[in-house]
């Protein structure tokens, strides 16, 4: 766990440092080697970590928009993940998808920059391990933000009604872009919102990872052994703007600081020791943590641009044939004028 | 720009126009308000509420929970209270998630009640792609929306005809649905380029919808386009200028209603027609715009080309999104092969 979430935070420092190259000191996000938006989960680390160490590779998982720190916990290809940031031929998706799109069938991973888009596809997994008697289990993260949005909603009911084995897990920031969640809920505990579907619905406070895993353990087994879904909330904390680029005007001051001071690498360390882990042995897990992070950066800047032509290809697997894109001679006149 | 004779010093952004137009209708009329995601304390993510939260107040600049069923479903059911809501869908590429109240509600209820009721709302939404935000978050969707009847729809490319098309949109007693390009907007880390930052006057005016305006005349070919594609249209005629290709430029403007008129006009003239589009090629706004001309005035057309994404989602690294999204040399190449027939 410690391992997966000093990983998912120095690789994203490291994304940051890269992403901003050229596109100071006037922020302009067309510019520099990263492409596109980048939405950063320093400070979420926990919620992924803790949940996903009881997941195998056959399990499926969906993540939203920031997805990173999921993807490192799940196993997904470090090397490909980040050449599919730099949006270079080798990356997951080609260079097609992008920082928001990451799909490994390998490990089961996949995410969506639509919010609560990976909720019914992670019922649609569970619904495929239940009805080939696998005992495999799917999970859909997803921010607090989401849980106003009728996918999340349609699919808990789904997965309870049919027993499946889910486990939906709200990593709850407080913030959706500009908006704190309490003016986005009247229930400050979303896992409340399993009572309606009569599901188990557990919140863990305090980003703390070892309740994370323990409550994960149980919503896990609990699926795993064909007794249904599990809500599992999480609280986590947005260490910096909705996205890179974000100036925050819109947050107090007080809740930035908050946010830095709640660290839950620090709080995991911290209860490390107090398990009798000596620091040593915590730094050789960062240690290996930053070379295999560095690695896969330098790697993946090595890698080559796509072809442009390949814009055309993957729209399907199995193209139209005998129908081509029409681009015929329009020559009206019939000829030479 | 022929509406701009009148001498103004003044140059807005297209948010900034965008804006005054709001303020000026929600000041007019208290039935006004705008709701959407981070529209009030942000401002709007693309600047298109900027400075309207200090004004109005949370209760008419209102922020609501990602749930675009229920928000511009609730747009629709007050606008049929004859309220007068203006509701922001962040990115157009979002109206999936809530297209029954968009497409079965906002677009039919005045069809499906015989007129009994009606549902004088604006639904606006960015769209564009051109910064490498791939395939959930770029698309161009002019085509889907005007494909549907029921709905106006509305594509400014400068910051005057945003204004004015902005209060045309708010008085409508149906349903509107206005496109606004990112890369026009002027926000700060999305540059745009010159041409959408133009003199807009103080007070209030309206632009008819279905009145294309003529950004650049021209002897030779035809341009028909909207949105920032009439700014890469104009760099592209400037260029063909010097090769003595005399290029005439349409911004549509509306994509409903349409002005086929203009179009036609232009290309009995010309007789050499190119039209560009940021959105996908097929059963789409080119398509559309061929077959009005191919209907009314066969006989003018020498040639015809259309310039477009390629019926491919919009992907995300650089080179690739540089070949689906038509550039400047793609439609002198057009223009060219148009010219040539
Ligand atoms: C359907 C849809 N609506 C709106 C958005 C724009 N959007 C992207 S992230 C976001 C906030 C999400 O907040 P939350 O779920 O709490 O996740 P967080 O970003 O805090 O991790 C919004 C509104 C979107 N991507 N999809």
């Amino acid at each position: 766990m410690f391992e997966d979430m000093v990983t998912a935070r120095y690789y994203e420092e490291r994304l940051q440092e890269e992403y901003l190259e050229g596109k100071q000191p006037a922020f302009d996000i067309s510019a520099g080697p990263i492409p596109g938006e980048l939405h950063l989960a320093a400070g979420h680390e926990a919620a992924a970590a803790g949940v996903c160490r009881h997941l195998r590779e056959d399990d499926v998982v969906t993540a939203p928009h920031r997805p990173h720190h999921v993807a490192i916990a799940k196993g997904v290809d470090l090397e490909r993940m980040t050449a599919e940031i730099f949006g270079r031929e080798t990356g997951l998706s080609k260079g097609k998808g992008g920082h928001m799109h990451l799909f490994d069938p390998d490990v089961g991973f996949a995410c969506s920059g639509i919010i609560a888009q990976g909720c019914p596809p992670a019922v649609g997994a569970g619904l495929a391990a239940k009805r080939r008697n696998t005992d495999g289990v799917a999970v859909a993260f997803l921010g607090e933000g989401a849980i106003s949005q009728g996918a999340f909603l349609e699919s808990l009911n789904l997965a309870a009604v049919h027993d499946l084995p889910v486990v939906f897990v709200i990593e709850d920031n407080d913030w959706a872009i500009s908006m704190p969640k309490g003016r986005v809920t009247d229930v400050a505990d979303g896992s409340r919102r399993a009572d309606g579907f009569d599901l188990p619905g557990v919140r863990v406070d305090h980003d703390d990872a070892v309740a994370v895993y323990d409550a994960a353990r149980e919503a896990i087994g609990r699926a795993r052994d064909g007794n249904g879904p599990t809500l599992l909330e999480v609280q986590v904390h947005r260490r910096m703007g909705h996205f890179m680029g974000d100036p925050q005007s819109y947050r107090p001051d007080e809740d930035s600081e908050a946010a830095q001071n709640r660290d839950s690498i620090e709080r995991l360390a911290a209860d490390l020791r107090d398990r009798g882990v000596d620091d040593e042995a915590l730094d050789e897990i960062r240690e290996r943590a930053h070379e295999r992070v560095d690695a896969a950066i330098e790697w993946a800047k090595d890698q080559p641009q796509p072809d442009p032509e390949a814009a055309h290809e993957d729209v399907f697997v199995n193209p139209p044939s005998g129908v081509t894109e029409s681009e015929p001679d329009f020559d009206l006149a019939g000829g030479d004028d | 720009m022929a509406q701009q004779e009148q001498r103004v010093e003044r140059e807005l952004t297209m948010s900034r126009a965008m804006v005054e137009a709001i303020a000026h209708e929600m000041r007019e009329d208290e039935e006004v308000f705008y709701m959407g995601e981070d529209v009030a304390d942000y401002g709007g993510i693309f600047d298109s509420t900027e400075g309207l939260l200090s004004e109005f107040g949370h209760d008419r600049i209102m922020d609501v929970p990602i749930s675009e069923t229920a928000y511009l479903g609730a747009a629709v059911g007050a606008a049929q209270q004859g309220m007068r809501p203006i509701a922001e869908l962040m990115f157009v590429d979002f109206f999936g998630v809530a297209m029954d109240q968009i497409y079965n509600g906002m677009a039919k209820n005045t069809y499906m009640s015989g007129g009994a009721v009606n549902v004088p709302m604006v639904l606006t939404a960015a769209v564009g792609g051109t910064y490498n935000d791939a395939a959930q978050h770029s698309q161009t969707l002019y085509g889907t929306f005007a494909h549907m009847a029921g709905m106006k729809v509305v594509v400014p490319s400068t910051a005057y005809d945003a204004k004015g098309l902005m209060h045309n949109a708010i008085r409508d007693d149906d349903p509107v649905v206005y496109l606004f390009h990112k890369r026009l907007m002027g926000i700060g880390w999305m540059p745009a380029p010159d041409g959408p930052k133009t003199p807009v006057p103080e007070d209030e005016y309206t632009i008819p919808f279905g009145s294309a305006d003529i950004k650049r005349e021209g002897e030779d070919v035809t341009v028909v386009t909207l949105g920032l594609h009439v700014h890469r249209a104009l760099e592209a005629a400037e260029s063909l200028a010097g090769e003595g290709t005399s290029v005439e430029i349409i911004d549509l403007r509306s994509l409903v209603p349409l002005d086929t008129e203009t179009i036609r006009e232009s290309v009995a003239k010309t007789g050499r027609l190119v039209v560009v589009d940021e959105d996908y090629r097929s059963f789409g706004v080119t398509g559309e715009i061929i077959a009005r001309v191919a209907e009314g005035s066969l006989s003018d057309l020498e040639a015809v080309e259309r310039v477009a994404v390629p019926d491919v989602p919009i992907p995300y690294a650089r080179p690739m999104e540089d070949e689906v999204i038509p550039g400047v040399e793609d439609i002198e190449t057009a223009v060219r092969n148009a010219d040539s027939k």
